[in-house]
């Protein structure tokens, strides 16, 4: 049991530790879990009261991982507290955004530390079951974490009475089967419940009526997979950790135009260029960077010029117009076409739109036709601005968030990018009078 | 219809949920993993297991990108085309693919072995370019990597 810090924070210095992927070979056994102090955070939740365990998470600071960043305790704050009704938990493990494959590293290495936490979670909020939402394409992960939950299960830390308190939760797998909309939370519940993945129309909240009509809570696999540790190592200990307002370590997957490509644990607050050039080994060929999609597709792209002193967490990158959103870092060389770019992202929320809300449905199929148009070598120079116009009309009109994940890279490509643009358009319009 | 032991399993998933309908996915996974693909027929037959109506079926079996609507090849290859993936060449290994296999995105193989598809991201950008060939992921692929992987296929097809 005094391996816990080790596991828990990994290297054991508050400065630079490894949360949530610490370097312990084949921890995603229940053996090496267990002899690194593994399910320790457990025992000691459930010796205190249900409300102190969240308060800690509170405390902590921990903000979601999924993409908002939104407060974990205070998200859990929201459930009632009585039993009139059974509670759930949703993980969302249905990692889909373009540029995001770093859930997928803690169910592979780490899928213990993940259900250790849905079960401290499960005890604060009183939930009744819990369900890990995973993308039907991650089976050999699905049947990673179904092994690790029947362990869990003939451990006697899910089910009846688990680890001999009073208190009893079921721990499920379900599987999805392709379809982006299912990471967005009411999404996940809609398909959860055996329906089309169409997202809800906010209020009501998944705090009052979530699934089957019932108080739930849906939590990121990276949110939930901190929380042993924080309960192991207090809150004021999370706290210190990277960036003061968005602390703790996170997962930044970095693809595209780089020579190491993958996933890096390190302090919120990270500097972006750090990330390419110290942990991604920098960019293929020594090209100079023209464009950086710092978390996910969705999110607002930089230009290369932009990213000196750049931090990455939530409050940062708010300052210089982007966003966390999953800390997927996609780095574009110099030599990259910026029409391809915006066309293969377009038809991706084209595809993905569940077609609920004409906005979303209409306006990705046009922003399509119209960039597809631009890429043939048949654009026009007014095909900027229609552009923007169809964004800022999917922008806040739709239920979900999917509207404005399609209409940012859009506008904000061509915002920042607009000479270029216009230049390439220019030369197009001169090739076609010719 | 289902055999018994995945009879068993249906029972074994609708203890999991409040409701029979939230075992539709994970039974419609068992139809696709007994027939292949998902038919009519099989539709209207898991509607009848779960006590729900064919038209809810149909609506969520073609919700969703992975259930198959029609049969698809031995080896059901799922290129990701999308943004990291692009940037890393995909679109060369696509074009490569459809050569080697004499088939356009979409269809399958005249022997029935290939179904190529392209498809979005599947969360291996870090590993890029990379495919699904039905449950397994083939990561940082290059073409010789593809053509060996065809060979395998071919080889394991025959035995």
């Amino acid at each position: 049991m005094s391996d816990a810090t080790k596991l828990y924070a990994q290297n054991g210095d508050p400065g630079f530790p490894r949360i949530v992927l610490p370097e312990i070979p084949n921890l995603a056994q229940m053996e090496t879990y267990e002899s690194n102090g593994g399910y320790a955070a457990l025992k000691r939740a459930l010796e205190m009261d249900p409300a102190a365990v969240t308060d800690v998470v509170k405390k902590s600071g921990l903000r979601g991982r999924g993409g908002a960043a939104f407060p974990t305790g205070l998200k859990w704050t929201f459930m009632p507290k009585g039993n009139e009704k059974p509670k759930y938990l949703a993980i969302n493990a249905d990692e889909s955004e373009p540029g995001s494959f770093k859930d997928r590293q803690i169910l592979e290495f780490n899928p213990h530390q993940l259900i250790e936490g849905i079960l401290i979670a499960s005890y604060a909020m009183g939930i009744k079951a819990a369900y890990i939402y995973i993308r039907g394409e991650y089976y050999k992960w699905y049947k990673i974490l179904e092994k690790a939950v029947e362990e869990a299960y003939s451990r006697k830390y899910v089910g009846e009475n688990i680890a001999g308190s009073n208190f009893s939760v079921d721990v499920y797998v379900h599987r999805g089967a392709g379809a982006y909309i299912c990471g967005e939370e009411s999404g996940l519940m809609e398909s959860l419940e055996g329906k089309r993945g169409y997202p809800r129309v906010k209020p009501p909240f998944p705090a009052q009526n979530g699934l089957w009509g019932n108080p739930t809570t849906i939590n990121n696999v990276e949110t939930i997979a901190n929380v042993p540790a924080i309960i192991w190592n207090g809150a004021e200990w999370f706290a210190k950790i990277g960036a003061e307002k968005h602390p703790g370590t996170l997962l930044y997957g970095v693809s595209g135009h780089v020579n190491r490509p993958g996933v890096f644990e390190l302090p919120s607050g990270t500097l972006l260029t750090d990330l390419i050039y110290k942990y991604a080994g920098g960019v293929i060929g020594d090209k100079k960077i023209k464009m950086v999609i710092p978390g996910g597709s969705s999110m607002p792209p930089l230009r290369g010029d932009q990213l000196e002193g750049v931090k990455m967490d939530a409050e940062s990158l708010k300052g210089v117009g982007s966003a966390i959103g999953t800390g997927g870092v996609i780095v574009m060389d110099e030599d990259t076409n910026l029409t391809k770019v915006l066309l293969r992202i377009t038809k991706f929320y084209w595809d993905e739109s569940c077609g609920q809300c004409t906005p979303c449905r209409e306006g990705t199929g046009w922003m399509k036709k119209i960039l597809q148009r631009m890429y043939d070598g048949g654009g026009k120079a007014e095909d900027l601005d229609l552009l923007v116009r169809v964004a800022n009309n999917i922008e806040g009109n739709t239920i979900c968030a999917l509207g404005d994940a399609a209409a940012w890279p859009v506008k904000f490509t061509i915002q920042r990018f607009r000479k270029e643009l216009e230049e390439e358009l220019a030369s197009q319009e001169r090739s076609a009078a010719a | 219809m289902f055999t018994e032991e995945n009879l068993r399993r249906v029972e074994e998933i609708k203890k999991r949920y409040p409701k029979p309908m939230a075992a539709l996915l994970p039974v419609l996974w068992i139809a696709q993993e007994q027939f292949g693909w998902i038919s009519e027929e099989a539709m209207h037959y898991v509607g009848g297991l779960l006590g729900l109506p064919f038209n809810h079926v149909l609506g969520v079996v073609t919700f969703y990108t992975m259930y198959n609507k029609k049969p698809v090849g031995k080896y059901n290859i799922q290129f990701c085309a999308n943004i990291s993936c692009m940037l890393r060449g995909a679109d060369n290994l696509i074009e490569h693919l459809e050569h080697k296999l004499g088939i356009k995105v979409g269809e399958t193989t005249s022997d029935g072995l290939f179904t190529l598809k392209e498809v979005e991201c599947l969360g291996s950008c870090g590993t890029a370019p990379m495919m699904q060939v039905n449950n397994d992921y083939y990561e940082d692929l290059t073409s010789e990597k593809v053509d060996n992987l065809l060979d395998e296929f071919r080889k394991q097809a025959q035995r």
